[in-house]
C-alpha cells in the first residue's frame, strides 16, 4: 500500500469521489480500490502469508478444542486452573489496552487537546483489547455459552470475579461509544457523533472509574491465593494499585508501540498531521509513562518492605524477581528519561517496546511463574500456545482492518464536494 | 492566663477522634470474622490410627458414584506413585477423598494421611465464586452447584487445599468435582459421611465441630506422648469442617502449615473496601480536575460572551 500511495493512489478519506459522486460502503471497504487490485495487493504483502500459516494450523486446533475439551488443547491442570489463555489473554492484554482510558482522560478531561491526533489510536487499541482479552476468556472457560450467567443467572457479587466481569462488560460498552465517532464519520451518521460528544466527559469519568477497578481487580484475584503465589509477587494489600499503576505504562508505552508500527508499516493511511505531531506527543506521552514507572517502581519496593520479604531477595526467586524489576521497570524508566532530556523520540520507542516486554513479563510471572512455586513449574501445551497465536492473530488483523479503514490515524475529510 | 490554643485543640481532638475511631474499626472488624454455624458437624482424623486399608476411598466411589478407578482399591502400589512435580497423589474428579502414605525416617512405621474436601468455615471457593455456586450449609457442608458454573476455575485458584478437580476430559458439561460431605444422601439426615462409617480402625470421629475439639484437645491432654499439640483445622484459614490429630509434625504429612488462621477472604478485603469508595469518589474528583484543568477555555467562553 505504500507504494501504491507513493505512486499517488489515494485511499477514501471523505464520502466523496474527485467527480463528487458520493463512495459506496463497498466501495469505502476496499479503501476506493476495486476489489481484484485490494486482493493482489493483499498478496503481495508477506505478513499476510505468515497470517495464512498461522490460521491453516490453529483454525483446526481451536475448533477442535471446542470438541474434545480443555483436557485435550492445554495443560489447564487441577493444580494450575489457569493456563496460557489467562495470563497471556486476559492479564496482559488488560493492562496493554489501559490506552483508551489514559488518552481519554489527557484528551477529554485534562483539555489536553494537543494529543488529539493520538487519542483515538488509544481508544481503539483499548477497545480492541478488551474485546480479545473476552475472546481469550470465551476459549478458556469450561462453559463458554454461560458467560452471561455472573450478570443475569446466577449473582455472585461478593467475589473479585463478579466486579472483573462486570466492569468489563461495561467498559466495552464505554469504549464503544468513545469510538462512535470514528464510526459515524466513516458511515457518515453526523448525528450519532454529536450525541456522543455531548456525553465525553460522563464517558471519560465512566472510563476512569471502571478502569481503576477492574485493572485493580485483575491483582487483587491473586490475594485469592496468597498460599500458591510466591510471596514476592503477592502483596495482599497492594495487588490492587501495583497492577493499576503498571497497567498506566503498560498503556501509554503500548499506544507508543502501535503509533510506532503504524508509521512504520500504515503510513499510507497516516495523515500529515498524524505523523509530523507523532514524535512530541511521543515524548509526552512518555512523560505520564516515567511517572507511572518510578511510582510503580517505588510502591513495589514498598511492598517488599511492608511484608518483610528482603530474604526473598537473596534466593533464586528473589533474583528472578530483580531481573523482572530491572529489565521491566527500570530499565524503560532510564530509557524514557534519557528521551525526554535529549528530547529523542526514537529512545522513547525503544523504551516503549521494553516497558511493554516488563509488563508482559510481570503478568505472565504473577499469573503462571510464581504461581505454585512450592509445587512445579507448569510448561503450556503446544496447542495451546497455538490457539494463543492464532487468537492474537485475529486481534491485529482486526486491528488493521479497522486502522486501514476508519479515521483513526487520519482526520476525516468533511468537505461538501 | 495561657490563651487557648485553638490549632493545639484541634490537633488534641482530632488525635482522640481518629483513636477512638481506631477502637471502634477494631472491634467492628473483629466481629466481621465468622465462627461457623453453631451447630455444625465436623470430622475429627486421628492419623496415628490409619492403616492405609483404602476402605474409605472404596466407600466414597461407591456412595458418590464415581467411575472405576484406574487401579483396585485392594492395590497399594498407589502409595508409590508420584505424578507431576514428584508430588503424591491428590484429590481428581475421579476420586474425592485419597490416602498417602509418608515414610518418616525417625518413624518405625509409615504414616498415613486421608484427604478430601476440609469444609470450611469461610471457604474460600465459595467466597471467590463469582455466580453463586457454592453453599455452606448449616450442617457443615461446602455444596456445589453445577448448573450455574461457567467454569472459570477461580474456586480452584482459591482452595488453600488443591481440593476441587475438574472435568476437564468433558467438552460439553466440565464441572467442579469434589467432596460434599455426602450431604444429600447422609450427612442432610444426621449421618455420617460414607468414608466414617466405612472405616475398620475408627480413624474418624464423626460429630458436632464444636464437641470434636474438644474431644481433640482431651485426647492431646491425656496421651501427649502420641500426639503434637494442634489440631490441624481448628484455627487454619478460619477453621475447617474436617480436623486432624497427628504424631509428626504436620507438615511432615503433607500439610500445609503456613497458611494462617485467617480465612482467604481476609486477604481480599482490603481490596473490596476500596470499590464503593472508588465508585463514589472518583466522579467528583475527576470532574473537578475536568474543571481544574480547563477554566482557562471557560474563562475565555465567558469573556467572549460579556463581550458579545
Amino acid at each position: 500500500m505504500n507504494k501504491l500511495v507513493r505512486q499517488g493512489f489515494k485511499p477514501v478519506d471523505s464520502h466523496f469521489k474527485e467527480d463528487g459522486q458520493r463512495w459506496t460502503v463497498k466501495e469505502k471497504i476496499f479503501l476506493g480500490l476495486s476489489p481484484g487490485d485490494y486482493f493482489r495487493e493483499q498478496l503481495k504483502n508477506p505478513f499476510n502469508w505468515i497470517l495464512w500459516v498461522i490460521y491453516l494450523v490453529g483454525t483446526p486446533i481451536l475448533i477442535a478444542r471446542f470438541f474434545y475439551g480443555l483436557g485435550w488443547a492445554t495443560h489447564s491442570s487441577y493444580d494450575y486452573p489457569w493456563g496460557l489463555f489467562l495470563s497471556w489473554g486476559l492479564f496482559t492484554m488488560v493492562p496493554l489496552s489501559a490506552s483508551g482510558f489514559m488518552m481519554g482522560t489527557t484528551v477529554e478531561l485534562f483539555g489536553r487537546k494537543d494529543f488529539k491526533p493520538i487519542e483515538r489510536l488509544g481508544l481503539l487499541n483499548g477497545l480492541l483489547g478488551y474485546f480479545f482479552a473476552v475472546v481469550f476468556l470465551e476459549v478458556d472457560l469450561g462453559q463458554p455459552w454461560r458467560l452471561i450467567y455472573p450478570m443475569f443467572v446466577s449473582l455472585g457479587p461478593a467475589a473479585v470475579l463478579f466486579l472483573v466481569a462486570w466492569h468489563v462488560a461495561t467498559y466495552l460498552s464505554v469504549q464503544i461509544a468513545e469510538l462512535v465517532p470514528s464510526f459515524s464519520e466513516w458511515m457518515g451518521f453526523p448525528r450519532a457523533k454529536s450525541f456522543i460528544k455531548s456525553l465525553s466527559i460522563g464517558l471519560t469519568v465512566a472510563g476512569i472509574i471502571l478502569s481503576t477497578l477492574h485493572q485493580g481487580a485483575l491483582g487483587a484475584l491473586f490475594t485469592y491465593a496468597p498460599g500458591k503465589l510466591h510471596p514476592l509477587w503477592l502483596s495482599a494489600e497492594f495487588q490492587w494499585i501495583h497492577f493499576l499503576c503498571s497497567a498506566i505504562f503498560a498503556g501509554l508505552s503500548m499506544i507508543i508501540v502501535v503509533s510506532t508500527l503504524s508509521k512504520w508499516f500504515m503510513s499510507w493511511r497516516c495523515d500529515d498531521e498524524f505523523l509530523s505531531t507523532l514524535d512530541k506527543l511521543t515524548l509526552g506521552i512518555s512523560k505520564g509513562a516515567v511517572l507511572a514507572l518510578i511510582t510503580y517502581l517505588v510502591i513495589k519496593i514498598i511492598a517488599v518492605a511492608h511484608d518483610n520479604e528482603w530474604g526473598y531477595l537473596l534466593t533464586g526467586w528473589g533474583q528472578y524477581y530483580i531481573v523482572e524489576l530491572l529489565f521491566g521497570t527500570i530499565v524503560p524508566m532510564i530509557l524514557f528519561t534519557f528521551a525526554i532530556r535529549r528530547q529523542t523520540a526514537s529512545i522513547a520507542r525503544l523504551a516503549a517496546f521494553v516497558a511493554v516486554f516488563g509488563i508482559v513479563l510481570n503478568r505472565m510471572n504473577t499469573a503462571l511463574v510464581a504461581f505454585n512455586w512450592k509445587l512445579y513449574q507448569e510448561i503450556p501445551h503446544w496447542r495451546e500456545i497455538i490457539i494463543a497465536i492464532m487468537v492474537y492473530a485475529t486481534y491485529i488483523v482486526v486491528y488493521r482492518a479497522i486502522l486501514a479503514r476508519m479515521p483513526i490515524l487520519y482526520t476525516w475529510n468533511d468537505k461538501t464536494k | 492566663m495561657k490563651k487557648f490554643d485553638r490549632r493545639k485543640f484541634l490537633k488534641g481532638s482530632l488525635a482522640g477522634g481518629v483513636a477512638a475511631a481506631a477502637s471502634v474499626g477494631h472491634e467492628a472488624k473483629a466481629a466481621h470474622t465468622f465462627e461457623g454455624y453453631p451447630d455444625s458437624m465436623g470430622v475429627l482424623v486421628d492419623l496415628t490410627k490409619c492403616i492405609g486399608c483404602r476402605t474409605c476411598e472404596a466407600a466414597c466411589n461407591k456412595e458418590q458414584g464415581l467411575p472405576a478407578p484406574d487401579k483396585p482399591f485392594d492395590d497399594m502400589s498407589v502409595f508409590d506413585e508420584h505424578r507431576h512435580g514428584g508430588l503424591k497423589r491428590r484429590t481428581s474428579e475421579k476420586a474425592y477423598t485419597v490416602v498417602n502414605r509418608y515414610d518418616i525416617p525417625e518413624q518405625g512405621e509409615p504414616v498415613y494421611r486421608k484427604f478430601q474436601c476440609n469444609h470450611c468455615n469461610e471457604p474460600a471457593c465459595l467466597t471467590s465464586c463469582f455466580v453463586n455456586a457454592y453453599t455452606k450449609t448449616k450442617e457443615g457442608a461446602v455444596m456445589y452447584n453445577p448448573k450455574v458454573c461457567v467454569g472459570c476455575r477461580t474456586c480452584m485458584i482459591a482452595c488453600p487445599f488443591y481440593v476441587p478437580a475438574y472435568s476437564y476430559s468433558s467438552p460439553i458439561n466440565p464441572i467442579i468435582k469434589k467432596c460434599i460431605m455426602c450431604y444429600d444422601t447422609r450427612l442432610k439426615f444426621g449421618k455420617a459421611p460414607a468414608c466414617v462409617e466405612a472405616c475398620p480402625q475408627e480413624v474418624m470421629t464423626f460429630g458436632k465441630r464444636k464437641d470434636l475439639i474438644k474431644m481433640g484437645h482431651e485426647k492431646i491432654k491425656f496421651k501427649p506422648e502420641d500426639y503434637v499439640d494442634h489440631i490441624y483445622g481448628e484455627h487454619e484459614v478460619g477453621g475447617t469442617a474436617w480436623m486432624y490429630l497427628s504424631k509428626v509434625p504436620f507438615e511432615k504429612v503433607g500439610f500445609d502449615t503456613h497458611l494462617g488462621t485467617q480465612p482467604v477472604l481476609s486477604y481480599v478485603k482490603d481490596f473490596l473496601a476500596i470499590v464503593p469508595m472508588v465508585l463514589c469518589i472518583w466522579p467528583a474528583l475527576f470532574t473537578g480536575f475536568h474543571l481544574l484543568a480547563t477554566r482557562k477555555e471557560a474563562r475565555k467562553t465567558e469573556q467572549q460572551k460579556s463581550e458579545e
